[in-house]
């Protein structure tokens, strides 16, 4: 065999190599391609007006009512914190209670900047690290964008706590697996709000599909300046804020 | 049992099928063989007995999605309340609680949609239930209504005074601090405590509905705050300046917090 004839061979060997797998390659882009856009099923996503929350707390109680979460002042499927910036840029983080008064005054009036309340909860991300590190796959993403959790398959190992970037995740005391926000999937399957929007006093969160033309949430995501948390993970949260300060982490 | 053994079993040399093959393998081979052989038996056993559920990841996802969505519903919705509570929803409908599910002050109400009769939802009716919402905390957004439970009519029930199903709004300009406590109580300790609001603010009545959408005044020269801080201003008491030079292109309010003036920055 001369180099000639190796060149010429070796060539139409990669080329029959190649052809398939590029159409094979090609085949799968436009299956996903389909999954991500043309997809006529729901995409859900929440805006919370971080301007509109008065921090009652009401979403929280109510999210705890209705998704069993244990009463402890530490286990949360969504939360509010309440931000305090003072004349000195010092920022400081409070926890608020569900049932009490949020007005602890640590800081005094004077010194305050600004203030206000954020609502918090699973950013149910569009690339959610938790599921990408379970060993076992408990933890998984819906059809309609929605991260769930197995409970019957995890093992409680923690990973996806500590993984998750927005601390969304606590592990169940009773139950001992992973626990998070699930969009209240037994509710919106079935048509209704998530309990924290519906009991929501002040609309602060909207809920709905993003691929909705006309819907409270895409006109929300409309007419606002829209921020997510951490946007440089790149996990592509579908809670979006709107009127949400810097300083919020 | 050690492979020792197991190799010890096998057909002894002479009768082994092997023995009459024309290309003669040899032995290490065949064991090595052997050995995949029942391995591969194992797993396709093995695979064949293990429930569907545990082999079929979409399956599992399935029958997961098919548990959460089977939890029980504790909040019945707003929607749901019209139907029966129809003088409640219509008195609700046009009033600043308009937006308040049912919910939010009656609690999870599934029960009660369920069985009308004997399951009956709380009304809270004690005093310390609607500051959850209404007492001043100074990170409330601006102009939500807000009082001090301490000291807005003590011991009183909120409903004796407010309809909670239509509270009404309140009249201008004396009851502005119903709103703006925050402003009011940084007011009445600033040289401009004896000011009333609509000194300077004029207050269309829209505001009291949207009160985000339309609102009040403010100064929008210079020239109303120089009449009495003026240098030409014949007022005693309030300091001086000239208009012209000082400030620049600024409104007077832009620098200096008319609630509080100078203190607040100090």
């Amino acid at each position: 065999m001369n180099r000639r004839l190796f060149l010429q061979r070796i060539t139409s060997f990669l080329l029959a190599l190649g052809v398939p797998a590029g159409l094979l390659g090609a085949k799968r882009a436009a299956a996903s391609a389909k999954h991500e856009k043309g997809s006529d099923k729901p995409w859900y996503g929440m805006t919370v007006d971080v301007d509109k929350c008065i921090g009652c707390a009401r979403c929280m109680d109510a999210c705890k009512t209705e998704n069993d979460v244990p009463r402890e002042p530490f286990y949360f499927r969504t939360w509010v914190e309440r931000y305090i910036i003072t004349r000195d840029n010092e920022v400081e983080i409070q926890s608020i209670g569900t049932l009490t008064n949020p007005a602890s005054e640590a800081v005094t009036e004077k010194e305050i900047l600004r203030s206000f309340f954020v609502p918090k909860l699973c950013n149910q991300c569009a690339h959610p690290p938790c599921v990408q590190v379970c060993p076992v796959g408990a933890t998984f993403q819906t059809e309609d964008g929605v991260v769930l959790v197995d409970d019957e398959r995890c093992i409680g190992c923690r990973y996806c706590i500590q993984a998750c970037p927005y601390g969304a995740r606590y592990l169940h005391p009773e139950k001992n697996v992973a626990d998070k926000c699930t969009f209240c999937y037994h509710r919106i399957s079935k048509g209704l709000l998530p309990a924290c929007v519906e009991v929501c006093p002040t609309q602060t969160r909207v809920f709905g599909d993003t691929r909705s033309q006309a819907s409270p949430l895409t006109r929300t995501r409309h007419m606002s300046k829209i921020h997510v948390l951490k946007p440089h993970l790149n996990t592509e949260p579908k809670v979006y804020y709107a009127n949400l300060d810097g300083e919020v982490k | 049992m050690q492979l020792k053994d197991l190799f010890s079993k096998l057909p002894s040399k002479g009768t082994r099928p092997m023995d009459k093959m024309p290309i003669k393998l040899p032995d290490a081979l065949l064991r090595l063989g052997v050995v995949v052989v029942a391995l591969v038996a194992a797993i396709a056993i093995a695979l064949a007995l293990l429930p569907a559920s545990l082999k079929d990841r979409k399956l599992q996802r399935a029958v997961a999605i098919e548990r959460v969505q089977a939890t029980t519903i504790m909040y019945a919705g707003a929607s749901q309340c019209a139907d029966c509570h129809e003088t409640e929803v219509n008195t609700k409908k046009d009033g600043y609680h308009r937006n308040v599910s049912c919910e939010t002050c009656h609690g999870p109400a599934k029960d009660h949609t369920e069985n009308p009769v004997d399951i009956k939802p709380p009304a809270p009716r004690d005093r310390r239930f609607c500051p959850t919402c209404h007492a001043y905390n100074e990170s409330r957004p601006k102009g939500f209504p807000q009082i001090n439970p301490i000291t807005h009519n003590p011991m009183k029930a909120c409903i004796t005074c407010h309809k909670p199903h239509d509270p009404k709004p309140p009249t201008v300009p004396g009851e502005c601090t119903a709103c703006h406590a925050g402003i009011e109580r940084t007011k009445s300790v600033s040289p401009h405590a004896l000011l009333e609001c609509a000194t300077c603010h004029t207050t269309p009545e829209q505001h009291k509905v949207t009160p985000r959408n339309i609102r009040p005044s403010k100064p929008s020269a210079r020239e109303f705050c120089a009449q009495c801080h003026g240098k030409e201003s014949k007022t005693e008491g309030p300091p001086k300046i000239d208009v012209a030079t000082h400030g620049e292109k600024y409104l007077c309010w832009q620098c200096h917090y008319p609630h509080m003036p100078e203190v607040h920055h100090e």
